[in-house]
């Protein structure tokens, strides 16, 4: 019984030892460690973001959007097409995720089924007897085109994001049309949602020259819209641009975009592509003293008089803006304009102030759990109490150096499943000294009865460990966010008590027992 | 050194003699908590109902009631305040908007500009949308009966299964009553509270297995002894390591509780009822339970208590 394999010696030593090495650096100040090699334990516990504060965002892409302005535009192609050929139709419009019209004559059909199938609009065409048509998005285009929305939405998020200065932001795709987005120690969660928030499409619109203005109740010539303005001196204001529906030039030939003064006022600056300064020049040339509306999201930003053709490529957006609204407005424009609007599904958002406070809460919470459990277990099983506590303390020690080692969250209910793990990790030598009480009891001798009570209590020590490492496994399997990292330091827990209980103890049970040869056990 | 003795050596307790006593306890508390959570219904917070919480720091003492009509008058529908941790920490909560999910982001702007300078910082914005809080509700609802049965079917693997059935009826009883108490005491029930029920359930189920362990080595050890006396002596001789993990585990909760701060409080709450009620049931139900459904003690004079030891000792 007294003999204890050398080779477990060193394993249990080598274990510990690794254990202090890897929790070593979460004593020091962040970055003490930064300018060593990969390979030596320098990483620190991640705290999650309820611990250093930042935001999470849970964001969904409204793909319907991009199917549905992909409908629009078939039925913008399909208007022109059958317009040149001079055909006379009627219900032309979107039903369901296709789009329907009807010819007048149905002998036309099959001529105009050819030029339709022609125009390669991704869409199945079906055709009844009487001449009615019906263009349906196939599953796979549609899966395909949502597919990439959501992609280019996680590209420009992370370009937004990145622009703001987050440090370390995590931008991940989650399910099919979801984005999460987390930003430990975000200072201003408020104007990141902002700018989330803004689809950002952009674009240029004569505004109509016989009457520039209306209201809600002005009669709407065709191929114009009424659309408000976004110069907050105009909040309240009822009245409209009436602008021409055909987009002159559009945010995505923008290669550039600056936030600037003029004249003291904040303006954005903006350049365009080789493409996109040519149809600018274009445009300023032939509409000299009309008015140009450059619209955002469906809201004229700023709609300035063509004083004389620019023909540079680039130009400037003036308005009533604060320095913080030009800086965002070029940001937008300088990251592009999103697929599809987005929608903020959850947030949860914790300041420096309340996380710092967790963390302190969390420590003094730990220590004073340990020094309770501690005192505890010294007064009713005396010495052998003592080894119990060096293993909890091993444990503990072991749980820091696995957490900074896997890199793994530790949130507040983190430290919550630590206090939880410092009351149970003693349950294995718990369970171990009341053995060796019962076999001291039934008379066996001092090494036998140490022998025999782990030896039995070890079965029941894996039973109790496992039913709740399988609780464990489940929270992390079906929870989210903080509650992982509550399963994440459960989990390790039972794992690191089991060995530090164990073996660690009955290490320093053998070692006592050889040293002392004690004719009966003090427990 | 003199070491202290919880429970002194030897006890004899008749536990299971008096299992009707704590029939009758159990029920009347399964009951009144199937009462509560039909009746009163549980004070779920925004990760399944779906709303805002924001906790702001107030320039000095926060003025409760003034807030209130501040924020009630901006037609968000229900505003409850509280403080919260301490004087000048108040914690909103405004309930879901009607509406999309961006409803839920004016709603936040609309509430964080009517409070301009009173407050000094915002420190939690959580929001929840009507999508999430559902999607968060059906995950928790899977996450405990998953867990419960992943943890059932290894007590059936491990054990016969008559053990398997006075084991659900002990957690059962433990998760039914858990939720009575939050209901009870309207304490937010939300994921952390749903972490804090699967914790119990693990602890629970510890407890049980551990006197279950006894139990079934007695079982093959005592062949001749009747059941209740031997459950009795099962329970006693481990009444002293329940006892004793009980109390390291409370005292840490108990830490926890007093300077774990605000956040965890709800959370700390439901593991020390946890604790107690766990401990009980495996005491008072998962044993006696088995009386009735009669466990398997195997072909009786195929080996005695001394052969045992004998096997052991080598």
């Amino acid at each position: 019984m007294l003999h204890f394999p050398l080779w477990k010696k060193i394993l249990i030593s080598a274990v510990c030892g690794l254990g202090f090495l890897y929790a070593m650096p979460n004593l020091f100040n962040e970055g003490a460690f930064e300018g060593l090699p990969q390979w030596f334990p320098g990483k620190q516990i991640n705290l999650g973001l309820d611990l250093q504060g930042g935001s999470h965002l849970l964001l969904e892409v409204e793909v319907d959007a991009v199917i549905r302005e992909q409908l629009e535009s078939i039925v913008d192609t399909i208007r022109a097409t059958l317009r040149s050929a001079r055909v006379r139709y009627g219900g032309l419009g979107i039903e369901g995720n296709g789009v329907v019209f009807q010819l007048r004559d149905a002998t036309q059909s099959e001529a105009i089924q050819t030029q339709i199938v022609n125009l390669n609009t991704g869409a199945t065409v079906t055709l009844s007897e009487a001449g009615g048509f019906r263009l349906e998005l196939t599953e796979e285009l549609m899966r395909e085109r949502r597919n990439s929305a959501v992609a280019q939405s996680i590209e420009i998020v992370r370009r937004r994001i990145d622009e703001t200065g987050t440090r370390e932001p995590t931008i991940q795709r989650q399910g099919t049309d979801r984005i999460l987005v987390q930003l430990p120690g975000v200072k201003d969660p408020e104007r990141v949602k902002r700018l989330l928030g803004k689809t950002a499409k952009l674009t240029f619109h004569l505004v109509n020259a016989a009457q520039p203005y209306g209201d809600n109740t002005t009669q709407v010539p065709p191929g114009i819209m009424l659309l408000p303005s976004d110069d907050p001196s105009h909040v309240g204001d009822t009245r409209r641009y009436m602008v021409r529906k055909r987009v002159e030039l559009s945010g995505d030939t923008l290669i550039d975009a600056q936030a600037t003064f003029q004249q003291s006022q904040p303006v954005v600056s903006f350049r365009f592509n080789s493409l996109g300064a040519r149809k600018f020049g274009d445009i300023t040339r032939k509409n000299v003293g009309r008015l140009l509306a450059i619209v955002l999201d469906g809201k004229v930003i700023s709609a300035p008089n063509i004083r004389e053709p620019i023909a540079g490529g680039s130009g400037v957006i003036t308005g009533q803006f604060t320095v913080q609204a030009v800086q965002d407005l070029a940001l937008l424009l300088r990251a592009g304009a999103l697929p599809a609007p987005l929608n903020i599904l959850e947030e949860r958002t914790v300041g420096p102030g309340l996380g710092q406070d967790s963390i302190d809460a969390g420590q003094i919470a730990s220590v004073i759990g340990i020094v309770l459990v501690t005192i505890f277990m010294v007064v009713v099983y005396g010495r052998f109490g003592i080894m119990a506590d060096v293993a909890l303390f091993l444990n503990l020690v072991l749980i820091l150096a696995v957490l900074s080692l896997l890199q793994a969250t530790l949130t507040l209910p983190g430290i919550a499943g630590i206090v939880l793990t410092i009351g149970m990790a003693v349950d294995a030598n718990v369970l171990i000294f009341e053995r060796i009480r019962d076999e001291v009891n039934s008379g066996r001798t001092p090494i036998s009865a140490v022998d025999a009570g782990y030896r039995r209590a070890l079965t029941t020590i894996i039973d109790s460990n496992l039913t709740t490492l399988i609780a464990a496994v489940l929270l992390f399997a079906f929870g989210s966010g903080p509650i992982k990292g509550f399963a994440v330091t459960l989990a390790i827990g039972i794992v690191t008590s089991m060995f530090t209980a164990v073996m660690v103890t009955r290490m320093i049970l053998v070692a006592w027992l050889r040293f002392t040869r004690p004719q009966s056990l003090p427990i | 050194m003199r070491t202290l003795r919880l429970v002194p050596a030897n006890t004899k307790i008749e536990f299971v003699n008096k299992r009707l006593i704590a029939f009758v306890i159990s029920a009347v508390l399964v009951l009144s908590s199937a009462g509560m959570f039909f009746g009163k219904g549980l004070n779920l917070g925004i990760d399944f109902l779906g709303g805002i919480l924001i906790e702001v720091r107030t320039n000095g003492p926060a003025d409760i009631s003034d807030l209130r009509t501040q924020l009630g008058g901006l037609g968000l529908g229900e505003v409850s305040l509280q403080e919260f941790g301490s004087a000048d920490d108040v914690l909103i909560r405004i309930q879901r908007q009607d509406g999309s999910d961006s409803a839920q982001q004016k709603a936040i702007d609309v509430v964080k500009s009517a409070l301009g300078s009173t407050v000094v910082e915002y420190r939690r914005t959580e929001f929840v949308g009507p999508t999430v809080g559902a999607e968060l509700k059906r995950a928790a609802t899977w996450a405990v009966l998953a867990a419960i049965g992943a943890i059932l079917l290894y007590i059936w693997l491990r054990f016969e299964w008559q053990f398997g059935v006075g084991a659900v009826v002990a957690l059962g009883h433990d998760v039914i009553t858990t939720v009575g108490l939050f209901s009870l005491l309207a304490l937010e029930f939300n994921l952390a509270t749903v972490a804090a029920v699967l914790t119990i359930a693990g602890y629970s189920i510890n407890d049980t297995v551990v006197i279950y362990d006894r139990v079934r080595e007695n079982l093959r050890r005592y062949k001749k002894l009747p059941l209740e006396e031997l459950f009795n002596k099962s329970i006693n001789e481990t009444l002293s390591r329940t006892v004793m993990t009980s109390v390291t585990t409370l005292l840490a909760l108990f830490a926890l509780y007093v300077f774990g701060g605000a956040v965890i409080r709800g959370f700390a709450i439901a593991l020390i009822w946890g604790v107690l009620i766990g401990t009980y049931s495996s005491i008072a139900l998962a044993v006696p339970i088995l009386l009735y459904i009669r466990p398997d003690r195997g072909v009786a004079g195929d080996e005695d208590e001394n052969q045992i030891i004998e096997q052991e000792a080598t």
